[in-house]
């Protein structure tokens, strides 16, 4: 298929189909065929907890894998609309393959309660449906070669991209000295809670489980993240390449733990976080994010285009009644309210014209 | 989900400002000298009544913009498949230029495929109708046409230029498209008396007219766009010009000498006569369409002293005024990409065109409560019109303020350049450019 892959995306194919792509004719044929873009078709979908479910699909034949711990951007069409949210991926790299019928791979997603895609996956998402991906994508991933010293710190959800690397590191029988240190409110509250138990059993890693609320009987380990359970578990932090995914707040204080052990560098940080969305904001709270350009300032309550303007920037614009389009780009996150219908609308990821919408409350857009 | 930490800055004491100012005028429109609002439309309504009827419009819009959903992105899908369908049908067809029946069909196919994705396709998707999808395909941002004019530039010209300034004269370069005189407030050059013969050649190449509208050289002439935007927009042209002919011109023939050993040594040439043919077919229907949305007699015009500071209720209803509607059946519609509902698409231009039916009850009835008019009739109707309107006002006009060129208007120009001058030195702003 690569060859075919190749020849669909080469130049001559492209000149005889422009401006179109070879996909634009593809995907009516079927929607899974495709050169370039990724597809692919949701195989099973598993509660993992109460809130939290996985789902293991099957991508097309453009999709060039991943490497522990990277996401991707998954979409599915409700109502005629995409959504879209990033996920990360949470199988093993060495699994999910079966004779003739190609990989599969899955992602963990715990819902969260206004997450809307979260949510639909969580409750409604069947299999057979075919979704939309990106390329993976991410840094945070394990290194070619693997050191002797690993530790995988984790809290809550966050336990999804450092999962894809225990279990990658299970599947290809890694020998060095693993670490798996986990923190999450409950047992019943905790994803993968079986698997963890049998790789635990069955393997050299420790895997060491912390639940902060409802703490296990006789637990080796209680409380949020501190340098004693690093010392109780006999980490030299200094000589152990660190990965560490969850809230905030256990990561800040996994990183001034490893800055003053002058280990920092021996650190891999992924933030988790759900943009917070606030409807009922007042006017003129919260902070406009230009994510391409990396300038945030204070929501002036004023459109979106005249503050992108007052920050410097030079968005395309005509208009500026919300007429000709010229304006439109991608708002990331957060809410925002049309200046003359007073619509809100908050969902991630959707196409906004930038000189007719007020941010309420945080909002970010690709500027 | 993986971010960027960023420390969450505290918020400035701001006073909050509610931005529903935005009951005004498009950016160019307004007067820097004066606060007095525009006139339009005052022979037919008051000010409150405007007001009213622009409430109504904007909640007709909320109403459709609300509803929208599976059957809309189902709608465009299924005429984007039946696009390609159509397409890739004329490609095989035209390539059996040895059964003429299956080689005629094919011409008409590519060429019904060129019409589908210029019109119900390339112009709503590009006007941001299907935005809300949030799929790349029917990305208004993204989406470019099977036509030598580059998107990003006809979206300037079209959905900004021509969109915002509906028919004010010296504003919206399609009045006539600097080529044609269609109305009595046009100036009358020597060229016009051919009014009737370039309207005609405008028709069989009618792409390419649109690529060198939006090229903008006149403007570049006049020192209303620099010299870089000039250049870049002479760029983007000629590369989709490129592109374009190297496909219809160059590598479909070419496959055609496999055809050679077969057929004869006329394969490949039969094959390009072929996409000329369609492209063509594209150009000739286009053009009819188009003329017919804006150029009919009775269809307004507007002077830019009157729409300057103008209200949103005054802002549609120029729409309304300036725009004339095409009757006929459903495939008609589709055909011209619902552009036949020229009215709606003027007032609404950002709404999926499949909905103008369905929003043409709510015009129709506001049009019967402010007893406004409503220009509607079939194609021939409305062509006859345009083509009356050619030929009345291809004709050296007797009012010398009416002829571009002669000493009465040359004085009448220079004197308004001076007085514009003089105010912004009154002013002491700098030069708004248009």
């Amino acid at each position: 298929m690569g060859v075919i892959r190749k020849a669909l995306t080469s130049r001559p194919v492209t000149t005889l189909t422009s401006p179109n792509t070879i996909d634009d004719y593809l995907e009516h044929i079927h929607p899974m065929l495709a050169a370039a873009n990724v597809r692919a078709r949701v195989v099973a979908v598993h509660r993992e907890t109460g809130e939290a479910s996985t789902v293991v699909m099957r991508p097309n034949g453009a999709w060039k894998g991943f490497v522990p711990g990277q996401h991707v951007q998954f979409g599915v069409e409700v109502e005629g609309k995409r959504r879209i949210r990033v996920f990360s991926v949470s199988s093993s790299r060495a699994a999910g393959r079966r004779k003739g019928r190609g990989r599969t791979f899955s992602v963990s997603v715990k819902a969260h309660p206004d997450g809307y895609v979260s949510q639909f996956l969580h409750q409604e998402l069947q299999p057979g449906t075919i979704v939309y991906l990106s390329q993976a994508e991410g840094e945070f991933v394990l290194p070619r070669e693997v050191p002797a010293n690993l530790l995988l710190v984790s809290g809550g959800s966050g336990v999804t991209p450092v999962m894809s690397m225990l279990r990658t590191l299970r599947d290809t029988g890694h020998r060095g000295q693993v670490t798996f240190l986990h923190y999450a409110r409950s047992r019943d509250d905790e994803m993968f809670t079986g698997e963890l138990d049998e790789i635990a059993a069955t393997t050299d890693f420790r895997v060491v489980r912390v639940y902060t609320r409802q703490p296990a009987p006789g637990a080796e380990l209680a409380g949020r993240f501190q340098v004693d359970h690093l010392k109780h578990l006999g980490v030299d932090a200094s000589d152990t390449l660190t990965y560490v995914c969850g809230p905030a707040g256990l990561i800040a204080t996994v990183r001034d733990t490893y800055d003053e052990l002058g280990a920092g560098d021996q650190l891999r940080l992924e933030y988790f976080k759900v943009p917070t969305v606030d409807l009922d904001a007042a006017d003129a709270t919260g902070t406009l994010s230009f994510e391409d350009t990396a300038i945030a300032a204070p929501n002036t309550g004023a459109t979106i285009l005249e503050q992108a303007e007052l920050a410097g920037l030079k968005p395309d614009f005509g208009c500026r009644m919300g007429v000709c389009n010229t304006c439109a780009i991608k708002k990331n996150s957060g809410a925002v309210r049309h200046v003359v219908s007073g619509e809100v609308n908050a969902n991630t990821d959707e196409t906004i014209k930038i000189c007719v919408q007020v941010p309420i409350g945080d909002v970010a857009v690709a500027l | 989900m993986p971010f960027t930490l960023k420390k969450k800055p505290k918020n400035a004491p701001i006073k909050p400002r509610s931005a529903s100012k935005h009951n005004a005028a498009p950016l160019t429109l307004i007067n820097p000298f004066s606060e007095e609002p525009a006139t339009i439309g005052l022979e037919y309504m008051t000010r409150e009544q405007l007001d009213e009827f622009g409430r109504e419009l904007d909640a007709v819009r909320q109403r459709v913009l609300d509803d929208l959903g599976q059957k809309d992105a189902d709608y465009i899908r299924r005429v984007i498949k039946t696009q390609r369908a159509a397409e890739v049908a004329g490609r095989i067809g035209i390539f059996m230029p040895f059964f003429p029946p299956a080689f005629v069909a094919g011409i008409a196919s590519l060429g019904v495929a060129k019409i589908l994705d210029n019109m119900e396709i390339g112009h709503n998707v590009m006007h941001g109708q299907y935005d809300w999808m949030n799929d790349p395909m029917v990305n208004g941002a993204r989406y470019e046409w099977d036509n030598v004019a580059p998107a990003q530039d006809w979206k300037h010209g079209h959905n900004y230029i021509h969109h915002t300034y509906t028919n004010i004269h010296g504003m919206d370069r399609d009045i006539g498209y600097n080529l044609l005189r269609i109305d009595p407030d046009q100036p009358w050059y020597g060229t016009h008396r051919f009014n009737l013969p370039l309207a005609t050649v405008l028709m069989f190449v009618f792409e390419w007219g649109v690529m060198y509208h939006g090229v903008e050289l006149d403007q570049y002439l006049q020192g209303k766009i620099s010299k870089d935007d000039f250049q870049a927009r002479k760029k983007r042209a000629m590369k989709k010009i490129r592109k374009q002919i190297v496909k219809d011109y160059v590598a479909w023939p070419a496959l055609g000498l496999a055809l050679v050993p077969f057929v004869g040594w006329w394969a490949p040439l039969a094959i390009l006569g072929a996409n000329v043919g369609a492209n063509v077919i594209r150009n000739i229907w286009t053009f009819l369409i188009i003329f017919c949305g804006h150029f009919p007699a009775e269809v307004e015009t507007f002077a830019e002293e009157d729409a300057q500071n103008e209200s949103r209720g005054q802002w549609y209803l120029r729409q309304l005024l300036g725009s004339a509607n095409i009757s006929g059946s459903a495939p008609f519609h589709v055909l011209t990409g619902n552009l036949s509902y020229q009215i709606e698409h003027h007032l609404f231009p950002d709404i999926p065109a499949r909905r103008y039916p369905e929003v043409a009850e709510d015009v129709k009835r506001l049009v019967e409560k402010y007893g406004l008019k409503y220009n509607t009739g079939r194609l021939s109707k409305q062509l006859r019109s345009v083509a009356r309107q050619l030929a009345v006002y291809g004709a050296k006009p007797s009012d010398p303020l009416k002829v571009g060129n002669s000493p009465e208007s040359k004085a009448l120009r220079r004197a308004k350049r001076e007085e514009a001058a003089r105010r912004l030195e009154l002013a002491g702003e700098t030069q708004l450019t248009s």
